[in-house]
């Protein structure tokens, strides 16, 4: 034990620190009595205790031992090491010595915080500090390897999320690629008529940002794309973009609008995927006119050319500029990027997954989304609020906590609908004069000015009920409900339980991660939660930084948020690509697998074994080797290799079993 | 395979037109069957709300008997709904709370009884739609029902909890099958709504005005009878008319079992069928 590191001349001299982590450690944990086991293990030449080991005084005591003490190894006994090893490294490397001669156990996740005896959490806090003294003699000095950082930045999603960060990165003067799947950038707020609390025009505010995007000369914008694959690793991925077919060729596309009034479908015939089928396109359309790139597009499903050859191609005909290609295929484009900002988004929850509410069943029930539609001047009716029989509803209700709030569907809060509900309330009053009922079980409403804002709806005469709505049923009871669709519920705040007729259903509906939040979460690498919100590093204090370094993430895609929260997101992404791309290179972390090509046989074993693709056979030395750049550490190679040639730094057999005796020789 | 015919206490009882006319259809589409001998209680109501687990122990006695006759697959027929939801949350409770399972199985065991996890509860109309089809059935509707326009009312307890073979809020076993007879359903939003299971006996203007409510939308969707998959439900509907007619104003409509309404178009006599039993004449189809 305590050999000497082929770096080090001088003999093993371990300085071991208990820490209380307040009462955390300490609570549980006889650190007095850890710390002077420790200071009787051989190598230590000093061993303390402290309250806080990770604050600057902490720190400076570690200093100042390896100042006094010539100390040349650290273990420091604490929290985990996710939460603090690059601290104590960083401690080490500044009081003198190799930042990997240092060793850190976990006695807070893995012994005060789940034992409830402290007898016995003293014995494996003392079992655990054996074993770092009984490795950290065996460190070797490592040094971190620099990588140059590609300068570009992807970002993936064209909506307000996707566009702000874009914006933020080029204004920097960042190269951006912005790649949006639907033909058009804006998401689901180009939808929207007014915003929360303060009703400006979601137009009027969005669609500038939306052609800055399409005019900046540092953003390249491809609509209608998908990313395909990404590889490489921080600062240096490559990444596969799929271009879909538009069969418009866009670069000529000057959004005349010529190609969608010669079509052979003198009216729109198929549901308008904008305005959630409540208008109707022709195959060849324009997504919205605001739509940005000001391009259209031809839908292969519903195109006569594609479904039937037999068309006589009066789009094509039509376009002055011979814009119209319907032999486009898949594009893919190949791109190298430093940084990746994941602005996915949300999609609306299903509002038929709710059936007692009748969505899909009454003509009469509404979603959120497709009233937005409504109310919007732009949209179908012209901002007219006319049901699909043509009537002008008297009566309203708004079901809030459509799958949200409910175990049958989705637990959690959706954050946006208490307010948007307010928002239509007002709305719809305003052009119909309608009586509006909020069906909810909590208002919630934090944010600035949006207390003010349930306030003043209050005074407007809207009414609140308080219970979550029974059922959207058409049976009756009395003479007026006839003809009506009656919302039933408990309201909660008199003990009753009411029948309240009404012309029009508006389902609050919430916020779910996009149904294909699995697969992008893979192509990026990056974690979800149960609800497939895309996870960040830190709830708190890394909300925009994910488990993969270099893939940032903004907006909804992470959890349901709104406008000003996604804006603020989508700038701490942007900001959290230029630190790293400014900085120009990253540090790899050494613990990385290496070949002993003396011992190496050359059986390729490790090669297909390793999920990073990060090991190559050299040919003529017939040996594996490994790209340090590439290698995460994960030590699969380690274990398969049949020869032991695998090895890994930081992870030796002989580390390993120094750690195993240290455990067993206080046992 | 023959499935297992078990009856419970109302298909002997209030329900007996029921057992009669199901018995009938299973014979006439030569559905094999055999009664579960020596069944007893399923366990419902009275039972459950005093001691769950001799409840659950009562329900698992016949399913550990039903697969001594008819092996470890054995299917059970549970027509009555309340029969239907105790057989099957006692498969649930023994499946899922190993503990209070532990308990059942020993109970059984003193009796020389082993519980069968395999045996499956089934509601007729499960078997109707799935085993039969609607294809099939058309083919021997020898009378179809037509000019006949029924209210299917399901009821609760053949979809809640447990949504086995049909939706939770808008079940269609029943319309599917009587439609293949040749009648016409109407569409209502109330096929699951309360019927009032025993607040008729003990709150009786709720269970009144409950029954009411299912009696006259029926009625105003044009239905000229309503068609039930449970015992309770029937007698709900169908015995309180007369009062629900005093309060409430005339609300008559009859009150069939699914199966009775089956077994006419199947072409069987009325007295086959029980439909003699019911309190509101069925006036001939127009």
């Amino acid at each position: 034990m305590a050999t000497l590191g082929p770096n080090q001349g001088d003999a093993v001299r371990i300085g071991v620190y208990i820490c209380h982590c307040g009462i955390n450690i300490a609570g549980k944990v006889d650190v007095a009595d850890v710390t002077q086991f420790a200071a009787s293990l051989p190598g230590v030449v000093v061993a303390r205790d402290y309250k806080f080991m990770c604050s600057d005084p902490g720190q400076e005591l570690i200093q100042q031992d390896i100042r006094e003490h010539g100390l040349n190894r650290i273990v420091v006994a604490s929290c985990s090491p996710l939460m603090h090893e690059a601290t104590f490294r960083r401690a080490a490397a500044e009081g003198g010595i190799n930042p990997f001669f240092f060793q850190m156990a976990n006695i807070r996740e893995h012994v005060s915080w789940v034992t409830a005896d402290k007898a016995a959490a003293t014995e494996k806090s003392r079992a655990l500090v054996a074993a770092a003294v009984s490795r950290v003699g065996g460190h070797e000095a490592l040094e971190r390897q620099r990588v140059a950082v590609k300068p570009d930045v992807l970002v993936v999603g064209g909506g307000i999320a996707g566009i702000h960060a874009a914006l933020t990165l080029a204004d920097s003067g960042k190269t951006v690629y912005l790649v949006e799947r639907e033909p058009t950038i804006g998401g689901h707020m180009a939808k929207f008529d007014k915003t929360f609390p303060t009703l400006d025009c979601a137009a009027c505010i969005l669609t500038p940002k939306m052609s800055l995007v399409r005019q900046h000369p540092n953003i390249t914008l491809w609509t209608y794309a998908e990313v395909a694959d990404v590889s490489g690793y921080v600062g240096n991925f490559s990444v596969t973009v799929r271009r879909k077919p538009r069969y418009v060729i866009e670069d000529r596309c000057v959004g005349c609008n010529a190609c969608v009034e010669a079509c052979v479908f003198k009216e729109g015939k198929f549901a308008d995927e904008f305005n959630y089928g409540l208008a109707k396109r022709k195959p060849v359309y324009m997504p919205f006119p605001q739509a940005t790139p000001s391009v259209v597009l031809i839908d292969p499903a519903t195109c006569l050319h594609f479904k039937t050859g037999k068309c006589k191609q009066a789009c094509k005909a039509a376009c002055e500029r011979d814009a119209i290609d319907f032999d486009q295929r898949d594009e893919l484009v190949e791109i190298e990027v430093g940084a990746i900002v994941v602005a996915t988004g949300f999609q609306p929850f299903d509002a038929e997954r709710v059936p007692e509410y009748g969505y899909g069943q009454y003509p009469g029930v509404y979603t959120s989304l497709e009233v937005e539609r409504l109310v919007n001047a732009s949209g179908p009716t012209g901002g007219e609020i006319t049901l699909r029989d043509g009537r002008v509803p008297k009566a309203v209700g708004i079901i809030h906590c459509v799958g949200s709030r409910d175990h049958a569907t989705n637990k959690y809060c959706s954050r946006v609908c208490c307010m948007y509900s307010l928002k239509l309330a007002h709305l719809v009053k305003e052009r119909t004069g309608a009586e509006i009922y909020n069906f909810y079980i909590d208002m919630r409403t934090p944010g600035k000015g949006y207390e003010e804002f349930y306030d003043k709806l209050l005074e407007e005469g809207v009414h609140f009920i308080r219970g979550r709505a029974a059922e959207v049923t058409d049976w009756t009871m009395t003479p007026d409900e006839e003809g009506k669709l009656v919302i039933r519920a408990e309201d909660t705040l008199i003990g009753a339980v009411r029948r309240i007729p009404v012309d029009m259903v508006v389902l609050s509906v919430g916020l779910e991660a996009q149904a294909d939040a699995g697969e992008v979460r893979r192509l990026f690498n990056i974690s979800c939660s149960h609800e497939g919100w895309f996870l960040e590093r830190h709830p708190k204090l890394a909300p925009v930084s994910t488990f993969t370094d270099g893939v940032f993430l903004a907006g909804a895609c992470q959890g349901p948020k709104d406008i000003p929260d996604t804006v603020a997101q989508a700038g701490a992404a942007a900001a959290e690509a230029m630190a790293l791309i400014d900085k120009g290179y990253v540090e790899l972390e050494p613990n990385t697998a290496f070949i002993d090509e003396e011992r190496c046989s050359g059986c390729k074993t490790c090669i297909a074994m390793c999920p990073y693709s990060a090991i190559s056979f050299i040919a003529d030395a017939r040996v594996a080797r490994v790209n340090e750049a590439l290698c995460k550490g994960c030590g699969t190679c380690v274990a398969a290799c049949p020869s032991a040639a695998a090895q890994q730094h930081l992870f030796t057999d002989d580390q390993i079993f120094d750690e195993i005796a240290g455990v067993l020789s206080y046992v | 395979m023959t499935y297992l015919y078990y009856p419970g206490c109302s298909l002997k009882g209030t329900g007996r037109g029921y057992e009669e006319s199901l018995l009938a259809v299973f014979d006439a589409l030569q559905l094999p069957w055999a009664e579960v001998k020596d069944w007893n209680c399923c366990g419902a109501t009275a039972y459950m709300a005093v001691d769950e687990v001799k409840a659950f122990t009562l329900a698992a006695r016949n399913l550990a008997i039903a697969r001594e006759q008819g092996g470890e697959t054995a299917q059970v027929i549970a027509p009555c709904s309340a029969c239907y939801l105790v057989l099957c949350k006692a498969q649930h409770v023994i499946h899922d709370a190993p503990e209070i399972g532990a308990r059942i199985t020993d109970a059984l065991g003193a009796a020389q009884l082993t519980y069968g996890p395999r045996v499956q509860v089934r509601h007729p109309l499960d078997v109707l739609i799935n085993d039969v089809g609607t294809e099939r059935l058309a083919a021997a509707a020898t009378a179809p029902l037509r000019g006949r326009r029924v209210a299917c009312y399901y009821g609760c307890q053949m979809v809640r909890p447990y949504a086995t073979f049909d939706d939770q809020y808008a079940p269609t076993s029943m319309d599917r099958v009587l439609r293949a007879m040749g009648a016409e359903t109407v569409d209502w939003p109330l096929k699951t709504r309360c019927c009032g299971g025993t607040l008729t006996g003990t709150i009786e203007d709720v269970g009144l005005r409950l029954n009411y409510i299912l009696l006259r939308e029926a009625k105003k969707r044009g239905a000229d009878a309503i068609a039930t998959a449970c015992p309770l439900c029937q007698f709900n509907l169908e015995c309180y008319q007369d009062k629900i007619s005093a309060v409430y104003g005339a609300s008559r409509l009859p009150v069939l079992y699914f199966s009775q309404f089956m077994g006419m178009a199947l072409g069987l006599s009325e007295a086959r069928l029980g439909i003699q039993r019911n309190f509101v004449p069925l006036a001939a189809a127009v």
